[in-house]
């Protein structure tokens, strides 16, 4: 039903062209020490869409994820040029601080990283850090994000045993409980489902569609059919740029670069 | 889902509320890491500490006692008459290096032997159960061990050696720092075997070699380096021991070493220092840094050896 | 003609296997010697302190007769002298792994005090007895007090501590750190509340050995001047005090059997409380062991 709904939803877009951008990237470059990861990347992110991002291995697919929220200068070796406009704020200017940019941008990783607390206390981690103290409002956030992500009916008995006792699927709808719990603006995810089974894929696909009416997402993937079903927009990298950037329908049905229509195709990657 | 509306708009908003509190966090964040670094530069001062007190008052102590007395004579004998006392730390030094001797002689062949097994014969079960063992003599303290050489070591050789053996003597002391220090010797030569990887043992073993060839001739040569740490920093425990010494070892240093007779060693010394009625100022008090810092010159040597040879020799499999 | 003559490898195969047989053979009685040895202690101090043992043994004070001598002063004062070892060590040694691990940069600096902690580790303990005589003692003029002996064993298992610490914090892993900045938590709020509650089980594992060990030690102590003759308890830290190891190097170093009996009494209650320690140290590792 998801991608009937898309493709309207995607003529829509054609025909106005114009979307609400939430970050607008200008010639970002990043290296890792001598190695150049992003090549002058350069587009726009909608406002309350999915936005794909797809590419083989290597490609800089999760370093460019990162950089949104500023993650990727965990690593040392970091360098960066360029702009990452965010709501008309730069992200890289000194006076925007980090922790405020992840606070309106959460993120959901690669493998199910609950912290080793309560599914309750995980779910609290976020209000509580930003100075929530008040029980009742914390009891309210903690239902709220879990039916949001669609695990409440599975947990709500058990919100105080560790979060280490769900399943790999749970544990990855938890965290998205988690960072449902702040109520950031854009929610970026890096390769979500790639540490799970087929039938906890679908329901994590299935949330993210639901999560689009309220939020921006951007999504790493690895899966072109994940990002066919689920997506308004894709990205294609390729050695650290960005080959084409279009509507999912487009990209996939119609690719002006030939480099693209290989790796959809299959011929590479 | 119009509730979840207005909630939404409060935790969001309520979040932007509390970053007013945000500035005693940012406080917090430059205040934290420097406390820390407090800690960390304590034990950096507890080093300097160590270093400077010993320094000046050896200093102190060598105004009165010419250097090259202390160093060349071999008499101890300080609690007589100002110019009838003896300086010689080689007395102490031969009373150390007495029991660290024995002790080695004890701890080398069996902690090696019982590495060995645990690393090359023991089924893993075996291995849990002799494992902590090993840790509970590791971690009885050296006051049970000075005990139990005095009241059941020393009259065990009493009985043994032909002629018997003074009350006070060097062997017995010393062969209970080295059953003290096996554990270490053990549990740090297993660590150094088992790091040697399985395949270089299974390519010996495929050739028909035995269990005893592989561990001899494959993973102790290539394991040397950890094991002769191993054996070093025992050596450093050994000279750095006192209740053992203090309590069976006796306090009659000497030079002319017989290890059935009472000696000294320089923690010994230290001890009968601290226990008598010496008033602060005297040389004797001023003779317990010198020898505090032979010590620690002793003990530094022998750790930064085992610190240079497993990482010199630190083989890459 | 071949290379190998079959002939003498099986005629050498049967002295190779004999020697293997005896080899493993003297392994396992060098294993067992240990074993052996603890086993002879234990049985000698329970055969000799058990017959004092007695609940009037632990609650009288040291006496001139033996059959009245008890460890009451020692073991309070064992406790006052832990009382301000265990915060001392545990701030200093936790704020030192934390700086390391969590906020050093990779410099020189760094790794000097990395490499001073492992120096530090090789000093025998009677020396930071003369430390803590010439600093705490006189030069801060703490007399031989608790609080003297308190800080001079802090800084003898700092080491330790610091050790145990930082390979507690290294297990807990990135990927929770990253999901709590991911969160716009600041890296203070990501330690206090992630790291350090994930590695605390591991942390106080290596505190309790730590402290265990300084139960046991005598000789920084009688340094620093503890008393070893007491016939009070300490009522405050500037108290002057004596611990359970010194009372029973005082009893050992007696001539009279008598006294080696009741020492053997009080090494009794000492084995018992670092059994204890040691016991709960372990329960800590078993129950929280792996769970990342």
């Amino acid at each position: 039903m998801d991608i009937t709904i898309n493709k309207q939803m995607v003529q829509k877009n054609e025909k106005e062209q114009d979307f609400t951008p939430v970050f607008k990237i200008n010639n970002l470059n990043l290296w890792y020490g001598q190695d150049h990861a992003l090549k002058d990347i350069k587009f726009d992110i909608p406002e309350k869409q999915v936005t794909a991002i797809i590419g083989p291995s290597g490609c800089g697919k999760s370093t460019f994820i990162k950089t949104l929220n500023r993650m990727v200068e965990m690593v040392p070796i970091v360098r960066m040029s360029g702009e990452i406009v965010y709501r008309e704020k730069n992200i890289f200017n000194p006076k925007y601080g980090v922790e405020e940019l992840r606070t309106q941008v959460g993120m959901v990783f690669q493998k199910p990283n609950p912290f080793p607390k309560s599914i309750y206390e995980n779910v609290a981690y976020g209000p509580r850090i930003h100075g929530i103290k008040n029980k009742k409002v914390l009891d309210e956030v903690v239902e709220k994000s879990l039916r949001g992500a669609a695990i409440w009916d599975e947990v709500k008995d058990r919100l105080h045993e560790n979060a280490y006792g769900l399943s790999g699927g749970q544990q990855q709808r938890l965290c998205i409980a988690r960072c449902l719990a702040i109520e950031p603006d854009v929610i970026l995810m890096d390769e979500p489902t790639s540490a799970l089974d087929p039938i906890s894929t679908l329901k994590v696909e299935e949330l993210v569609q639901e999560l689009k009416k309220d939020y921006s997402i951007v999504i790493v993937t690895h899966n072109m059919q994940q990002a066919a079903r689920i997506s308004d927009r894709t990205a294609f990298f390729l050695n650290g740029e960005v080959v084409e950037y279009t509507d999912t329908s487009t990209l996939f049905s119609n690719p002006s670069d030939k480099r693209t229509e290989d790796y959809i195709t299959g011929r590479f990657g | 889902m119009s509730r979840d509306k207005t909630n939404q708009k409060s935790i969001r908003s309520m979040i932007q509320e509390n970053k007013s509190s945000r500035s005693q966090s940012a406080v917090m964040e430059k205040v934290v890491p420097k406390i820390f670094l407090i800690c960390a530069i304590i034990s950096i001062f507890t080093t300097i500490g160590i270093v400077f007190t010993l320094l000046t008052e050896t200093f102190t102590f060598f105004n009165r006692i010419s250097i090259v007395e202390f160093f060349t004579n071999t008499r101890w004998f300080p609690f007589t008459s100002d110019e009838n006392a003896d300086f010689g730390i080689i007395a102490l030094i031969m009373g150390t290096l007495t029991v660290t001797a024995i002790a080695m002689v004890v701890a080398i062949p069996i902690g090696l032997a019982a590495a060995i097994y645990l690393s090359e014969y023991a089924s893993a079960k075996t291995r849990k159960v002799i494992k902590p063992i090993l840790e509970v003599l590791a971690g009885i303290p050296t006051i049970v061990y000075g005990f139990f050489a005095l009241t059941f070591v020393t009259p065990l050789l009493d009985k043994i050696i032909p002629g018997g053996i003074s009350i006070f003597n060097a062997l017995s002391p010393g062969i209970v720092v080295g059953i003290m220090i096996i554990p270490m010797i053990a549990s740090l030569s297993e660590d150094a075997m088992n790091a040697v990887p399985n395949s270089m043992r299974e390519g010996a073993l495929a050739l028909g070699a035995t269990r005893f060839e592989v561990a001899m001739k494959v993973v102790l040569p290539a394991a040397l380096s950890g094991v002769i740490a191993s054996f070093v920093l025992g050596i450093s425990r050994a000279i750095g021991e006192t209740m053992i010494v203090t309590i069976a070892g006796g306090s009659r240093p000497t030079a002319d070493i017989n290890v059935t007779e009472s000696i000294q060693t320089m923690t010994a010394y230290i001890v009968q220092v601290s226990q008598g009625d010496t008033g602060y100022g005297t040389t004797i008090y001023y003779s317990i840094y010198a020898v505090g810092m032979t010590l620690f010159v002793f003990t530094l040597i022998m750790n930064l050896l085992a610190q240079f040879i497993s990482r010199k020799f630190r083989e890459e499999y | 003609m071949p290379l190998i003559n079959k002939e003498s490898v099986k005629k050498r195969m049967g002295t190779r296997l004999a020697a293997n047989g005896v080899a493993k053979f003297l392994f396992i009685l060098a294993t067992c010697f240990s074993l052996l040895v603890l086993g002879v202690l234990i049985y000698r101090i329970l055969s000799e302190g058990l017959p004092y043992l007695s609940l009037d043994f632990i609650t009288n004070f040291a006496s001139r007769m033996p059959e009245r001598a008890g460890i009451w002063a020692a073991l309070l004062g064992t406790i006052w002298v832990m009382a301000v070892t265990a915060p001392v060590s545990f701030i200093l040694g936790v704020g030192t792994a934390i700086y390391l691990e969590e906020y050093a940069k990779k410099n020189a600096f760094t790794k000097f005090v990395q490499i001073n902690i492992s120096n530090l580790a090789g000093v025998p303990s009677i020396v930071f007895g003369l430390l803590g005589l010439t600093i705490f003692v006189r030069l801060l003029g703490l007399g031989s007090s608790v609080l003297a002996g308190g800080l001079t064993m802090s800084l003898l298992i700092l080491p330790v501590i610091v050790v145990a610490s930082q390979e507690a914090i290294r297990t807990v892993p990135r990927e929770i750190r990253e999901a709590s900045f991911g969160m716009g938590a600041t890296k203070w709020q990501t330690i206090r509340r992630i790291v350090f509650p994930a590695a605390l089980p591991g942390i106080l594992t290596g505190t309790i050995l730590a402290l265990s060990r300084a139960v046991g030690e005598t000789a920084p102590l009688l340094v620093l001047g503890a008393l070893a003759y007491v016939a009070f308890v300490p009522e405050n830290i500037f108290s002057q005090f004596t611990v359970l190891p010194i009372q029973l190097y005082n009893w050992t170093s007696r001539p009279q059997e008598e006294f080696h009996m009741i020492a053997a009494s009080g090494i009794i209650i000492l084995l018992i409380i670092l059994l204890i320690m040691n016991s709960i140290a372990v329960l800590i590792r078993n129950k929280f062991h792996k769970r990342f």
